[in-house]
């Protein structure tokens, strides 16, 4: 019961954040969080709680942002149009990658992952159609509110909010349905899951088009709030790797993990490339490579599963105090 | 038309040859303790930039920056093992693969912060010249590197068939508790083979930067010819990734003077998921 006080009352300060801080910055800032946190959780589905890490899911975003803006540049559609196109798109090229890859050791569904993402970039560079290096732009002047394109950034940030819940949502209850018992059998011991039945290469598989279709909205609501797409900013690594970074650093495979890092990395790249100017897109990765050196090493469940031991240890008795450091070793 | 076809093999084979020897460290490393690490192609680029800078601000040639890029990139590895490497190997798969691509973003980013993202290059009589042999020309520097690197790999092979050395680095390999027993220590094998991956990048690194572009990000397409080079000539196989790491590279010049420059790393990258779909186990692997 104390845990949903506590999550209505993180609710409503997320609800309350543009209201107190409201200049345009910060209200970019939150709606940036936001964007970043559903690309997170998305990730979170397949690399946190399948434990497949794909390096690749820069692929599935570019799938939603090229739909979004294709739908716009050659069509003159509304860039939501595109939205589903680009789910379509993006779970057809999970289905084709992640069939014969999850079949595969971890590392070479990571490997082959970034494959995917570079040939894709490269490829995307190379056709006229979707703009080759240049890229796709939206519409510069709105035609109507359904071309969401907007000059602040408020209504993106509870738009954002909403598609964030809806993503936590699925992810919440795709935890409690059966998919999620086989998920966390097959991550704990995938060769133990297979032998009492659940159909490992097949979960996986499902977890990572679900996850692919979930990026591709946050890429085609990222291409609208900035109005154009092109190789690097729908399809560089980088994208990748920044949506990884957070869901680890928050807590990979736990529901509100890749928020909390989402929460801390943003804001972070945010304020260093607006102190440091172009010198600081190094700096800043520098510090993200650090970051994640940190984690892997020291704490490679995230800030969320140090926070949670930290608190089952404060409440528990002594003798419960080692039951619970051994379930959140085993989680 | 058939000299210049055989000029692009030619070439293809010397830049195999180097795709070769820093993949075979990547092999090494991946076959004795199952790691994989994320950060290979930017240690090749590190070795660039070593040699980058012996040649162009200390003045030195590339007798003294290929060993110095060798020593220093071997230390490193070491380095890396211990610090890294011999906890997060212990560790769950999302820490293994976070570890080394951290380490790919930290070293890559503070290149890029130091030197800036501008492509740099030597300049191009560093190492002599062009030869002619019957008509194909040939630059000194890639025959060098060629040459170079085709050495030193099969020196890597016989290092690890032929040497008490090897024998106990493939014995770790094979069971670390069991070489334990023996009175091999799996610690002091594994840095060593740490330091080896590591160097032969800092080689290889150094080999190409006489003829090769020269920019923080090249080790994100380096690291990428790496995993296909060892998906390709099977993991863990220094021979295989010989074979594979030549064949790359003639597959790779042949594309891009036949398709056009644009499309040679399409039809690598191509290639490698092909491989891992159809023959995850490699050419020479076995199932």
């Amino acid at each position: 019961m104390r845990r949903y006080v506590w999550l209505l009352i993180a609710l409503a300060l997320v609800i309350a954040y543009p209201l107190v801080f409201t200049t345009p910055f910060q209200q970019r800032l939150g709606a940036l969080v936001l964007l970043y946190a559903i690309a997170a959780s998305a990730w979170n589905i397949v690399g946190g709680y399948a434990g497949q890490v794909s390096v690749g899911h820069v692929v599935f975003f570019g799938c939603g942002a090229y739909a979004a803006m294709a739908a716009y540049a050659h069509f003159a559609l509304s860039p939501l149009i595109g939205i589903p196109a680009g789910i379509v798109f993006a779970v057809l090229i999970a289905a084709v990658i992640g069939g014969p890859t999850l079949r595969l050791s971890g590392h070479y569904f990571s490997m082959a992952t970034i494959a995917v993402a570079e040939l894709a970039r490269l490829i995307v560079t190379n056709t006229e159609y979707l703009g080759a290096a240049v890229g796709l732009s939206g519409p510069t002047v709105p035609r109507n509110v359904f071309d969401l394109s907007f000059i602040s950034a408020l209504p993106y940030y509870y738009l954002f909010l909403l598609i964030l819940i809806i993503t936590l949502g699925i992810t919440w209850w795709m935890t409690n349905s059966r998919m999620g018992f086989y998920l966390r059998a097959i991550k704990d011991s995938e060769r133990a899951a297979r032998s009492l039945g659940a159909p490992a290469s097949r979960t996986k598989l499902y977890a990572y088009m679900l996850s692919a279709g979930l990026t591709s909205v946050a890429g085609a609501l990222y291409a609208m709030m900035f109005g154009f797409v092109d190789p690097e900013s729908g399809l560089g690594i980088l994208i990748s790797v920044k949506i990884l970074i957070m869901a680890a650093l928050g807590g990979a495979g736990l529901l509100f993990g890749p928020f909390v890092g989402a929460a801390i990395l943003v804001p972070l790249e945010e304020i260093s490339n607006s102190l440091l100017g172009g010198k600081g897109a190094g700096l800043t990765f520098v510090v993200y490579g650090a970051i994640i050196v940190l984690i892997a090493r020291f704490q490679p469940g995230g800030i969320l599963s140090l926070i949670n031991r930290l608190w089952a240890k404060r409440r528990a008795g002594p003798i419960e105090e080692k039951v619970a450091e051994g379930a959140s070793h085993a989680s | 038309m058939t000299f210049t076809l055989v000029q692009v093999i030619v070439g293809g084979l010397l830049l195999g040859a180097v795709y070769a020897l820093f993949s075979s460290g990547l092999t090494l490393v991946w076959g004795m303790m199952n790691v994989v690490n994320f950060a290979h192609g930017d240690f090749v680029m590190l070795g660039m930039y070593v040699a980058f800078v012996v040649y162009t601000l200390l003045g030195g040639g590339p007798l003294v920056g290929a060993p110095l890029a060798m020593l220093l990139l071997a230390t490193l590895g070491v380095i890396v093992y211990f610090a890294l490497i011999r906890d997060i190997m212990k560790g769950p798969m999302l820490a293994q693969i976070l570890g080394t691509f951290g380490l790919a973003l930290l070293l890559r980013y503070s290149v890029f912060w130091w030197f800036g993202a501008n492509f740099l290059s030597l300049p191009e009589n560093l190492v002599g010249g062009t030869f002619d042999i019957f008509g194909i020309r040939i630059q000194a520097s890639r025959l060098l590197a060629g040459v170079v690197a085709l050495l030193v790999t099969l020196g890597l092979h016989l290092l690890l068939t032929r040497t008490t050395l090897g024998s106990r680095m493939l014995a770790v390999a094979e069971d670390a508790t069991a070489a334990q027993l023996m009175g091999i220590r799996p610690d002091s094998m594994q840095a060593v083979a740490w330091a080896i991956a590591a160097g032969a990048t800092g080689l290889a690194g150094a080999l190409i930067a006489t003829f090769f572009y020269i920019v923080p990000t090249v080790g994100e397409t380096l690291g990428i010819v790496a995993f296909v080079t060892v998906s390709l000539g099977g993991f863990g196989s220094v021979p295989g990734a010989l074979v594979a790491g030549l064949l790359i590279g003639v597959i790779e010049s042949l594309s891009g003077y036949l398709i056009g420059a644009v499309y040679k790393d399409i039809v690598v990258y191509a290639l490698f998921l092909g491989f891992l779909w159809f023959r995850p186990q490699g050419l020479m692997g076995k199932t």
